[in-house]
């Protein structure tokens, strides 16, 4: 008997922490999102679903903008992660461990310091901008805060370790012997690279992808920090809407769309690099 | 009824006989998808509406303060920049009474402070403040109508009905101030930055000038917002109706898509301003006074010509408040002539108290250099004292009949806020 129970008793605490975190406020989300009326009296459940079309129509630029910061963001990720995860897992030698911690020190920091941080570096008359200005380099109304080159630059610096530790995950697991009989058969190095360390790299990669696009497509502070109202997104429309308005029903509708519409992305990442599942492969 | 055909049996046999049966798969399914329906429609959000709001039951105020005592501490949630941060008044008052407060400037803007404080009013539990300071205006209506303003006691404020004056008893948000006393007026207007702007700037619709393009700031507030939208184009916000609404819309559409919005703030303008981010700002009249005092910069604050609106931040009491009675012990203190005086001297906002004026001269009057010219210029100020003429300038906030109304007005407005 009580071998049977064991694994359901073994699952019951996760079980349960997500039934009341997960399950119960997805629910109620649901809910808030079909329910019609104001904040002083109520809201009633009535099946409005006209809430999601209002409020997709109202708000699609800012939902798409989201999606495309989120991508450049994870593209220039992936750029500027791989040499340094391939450099510390290939060159790191015996600092390797020294080496990932400096990298992660700045993120001992608060996220929201750390990001505002970057206003008094970016300000319009800062110690970048102004000596530049002086010299007449740049014009006096020029700006970086308030563009989304500062929004996907403040995204690309606070998601930077979630793409190097899986891609350095993945390069530090490649046995050192692969790339050598690559060698051994007259592979160049740039060949050894194409064809034996990037393959093997690539669950890394894809592992990053998922934990940069996902949050880095539903941030809120970065823009809110370093942007302007002309690099609104869909993060802060959902904030605003929840905690400025009190306009539950279309907090509610943009938030399970941003849901499906993620969830729809990953997949279909998922599926154009032949993948059947997912998680298996963000595992490995 | 048409007669059943003889070859087909009874059409009630029939539907027995070719309805689908339900299997044990179908009837979990079916029993999941009633279970979130049911699941659906239970979470409601309450509502705290109370209608009779505006004209509560004549004993609501005894029953109200019958019992509550003396905690000795008060917790004060106001807005920044709107106190001298040495807090002498706070100080004397603990002094005068035994009364600590606890000060913060937790309040930027009316919208994000009514929807984080509503769900714990709306559980009847605290908010963690005695005392806030409040604007007329939606919100404003919005704490009214959910009942979570205490109702105060007048025979607790015997300063208020000595020195206030006449207009500030007889608001259109609160005649009578069944809810709230007025701790300061003021104006909504435009600062500027006459080294960066290159000239004066007298008019709204500089706000729209190309020249200054990526340097402009606006409020995010939405009454604030659509309030010079409509003053720009002659539309008095008052008695606007939901097609001037949308001119109006049309208009600061228009100054964004023109890429002169550098952005919408709350009260961050001020610190905007100060790093340059903006030279011309929507702002509000003490703010560019203040700044000036304590960082010596030159910002200069005008009402343009088209028009301004003025509004008045209110004291009020939570009905949670853990200590009301110290906290209308406050809001009393505060008009006393002198603190009147003392405050308005700091903040250079509207005072309530008109007999603060002869307090200010008398102060200059006895202060030297420096100090004695700023204290003449506050009291002969129109920000702190307008005349009737400045008056007659001034527009009032929309007050909006139904939820239904305000919800239309914000349904217009937000989009161009959040880009």
């Amino acid at each position: 008997m009580r071998r049977v129970l064991a694994p359901y008793l073994l699952i019951l605490p996760g079980g349960l922490w997500l039934l009341l975190f997960f399950v119960v406020p997805m629910v109620t989300m649901l809910s808030l999102s079909l329910q019609q009326g104001d904040i002083v009296n109520g809201y009633v459940f009535t099946g409005h679903w006209q809430t999601y079309v209002d409020a997709i129509s109202a708000y699609r630029e800012q939902l798409f903008r989201s999606l495309v910061y989120g991508a450049v963001t994870t593209i220039v990720l992936i750029v500027v992660s791989f040499p340094v995860a391939y450099w510390i897992a290939f060159y790191g030698g015996r600092r390797k461990a020294t080496y990932l911690f400096l990298l992660l020190l700045p993120f001992f920091v608060s996220f929201v310091l750390r990001t505002i941080s970057w206003r008094y570096i970016l300000t319009d008359d800062g110690f970048v901008l102004g000596p530049l200005k002086d010299i007449g380099l740049l014009g006096p109304s020029f700006h970086l805060l308030g563009t989304p080159f500062a929004v996907v630059a403040g995204l690309v610096y606070n998601f930077l370790p979630f793409m190097v530790l899986p891609v350095y995950v993945a390069l530090e697991r490649i046995d050192p012997r692969v790339v050598e009989a690559a060698r051994d058969l007259y592979a160049d190095p740039a060949t050894a690279f194409r064809r034996v360390i990037l393959p093997l790299a690539l669950p890394g990669v894809f592992a990053g992808v998922l934990m940069t696009f996902v949050p880095a497509s539903s941030d809120y502070v970065n823009s809110a920090v370093l942007g302007s109202s002309d690099t609104t997104m869909i993060g802060q429309v959902i904030q605003a809407q929840y905690l400025a308005n009190s306009d539950y029903p279309t907090a509610s509708a943009l938030s399970f769309t941003l849901m499906a519409v993620l969830l729809i992305g990953v997949f279909a990442y998922a599926r154009a690099l032949g993948t059947e599942d997912v998680m298996k492969v963000a595992a490995r | 009824m048409p007669p059943t055909p003889r070859h087909l049996p009874d059409p009630v046999l029939l539907r027995g006989l070719t309805q689908r049966r339900l299997g044990r798969r179908d009837a979990l399914r079916l029993s999941g998808l009633s279970a979130l329906g049911l699941a659906l429609a239970a979470c409601g959000v309450e509502g705290q509406g109370n209608p009779d709001a505006s004209a509560p039951a004549a004993d609501a105020v005894a029953k109200y303060w019958a019992g509550k005592t003396s905690t000795k501490k008060v917790d004060f949630a106001c807005w920044p920049l709107y106190m001298d941060p040495e807090q002498p008044e706070l100080k004397k008052f603990t002094a005068e009474t035994g009364i600590a407060v606890n000060y913060q400037e937790v309040i930027q803007e009316m919208g994000p402070w009514f929807a984080k404080v509503q769900p714990q009013l709306a559980a009847g539990q605290s908010i963690g403040y005695d005392l806030m300071v409040i604007t007329n205006g939606i919100q404003f209506k919005q704490f009214k109508d959910s009942g979570f303003l205490a109702p105060l006691d007048p025979a607790k404020l015997p300063n208020f009905a000595k020195n206030a004056a006449p207009a500030y008893k007889q608001e259109a948000f609160d005649p009578g101030n069944v809810y709230s006393v007025p701790w300061a007026s003021g104006i909504t207007g435009i600062a500027y930055d006459e080294k960066r702007t290159g000239r004066p700037i007298t008019k709204l619709a500089d706000l729209w000038d190309p020249a200054f393009k990526g340097k402009v700031g606006m409020f995010s507030d939405t009454q604030e917002l659509g309030n010079f939208g409509m003053m720009v184009l002659g539309i008095d916000p008052d008695e606007s109706t939901a097609e001037d609404w949308r001119k109006a819309a049309a208009k600061l559409k228009e100054q964004k898509d023109q890429g002169i919005i550098r952005n919408y703030y709350d009260q961050s303008y001020i610190d905007a301003l100060g790093k340059g981010e903006v030279w011309i700002t929507q702002a509000w009249s003490g703010d560019v006074f203040q700044k000036n005092v304590s960082d010596g910069t030159d910002f200069k604050f005008v009402i343009p010509e088209e028009g301004a609106t003025i509004w008045t931040d209110n004291f009020t009491i939570p009905v949670t408040a853990a200590s009301p009675l110290d906290a209308i012990t406050l809001i009393d203190f505060f008009y006393r002539v002198d603190m009147a005086a003392s405050l308005a001297e700091y903040i250079n906002y509207v005072t309530p108290v008109p007999a603060a004026r002869d307090q200010i001269r008398k102060d200059a009057a006895a202060a030297s250099g420096e100090d004695k010219a700023g204290l003449e210029e506050i009291a002969e100020s129109p920000l702190v004292f307008p005349t009737e003429a400045d008056y007659a300038k001034l527009n009032y906030y929309r007050d909006f009949a139904t939820p239904a109304e305000q919800q239309e007005y914000q349904r217009i407005f937000e989009p161009i806020v959040l880009g």
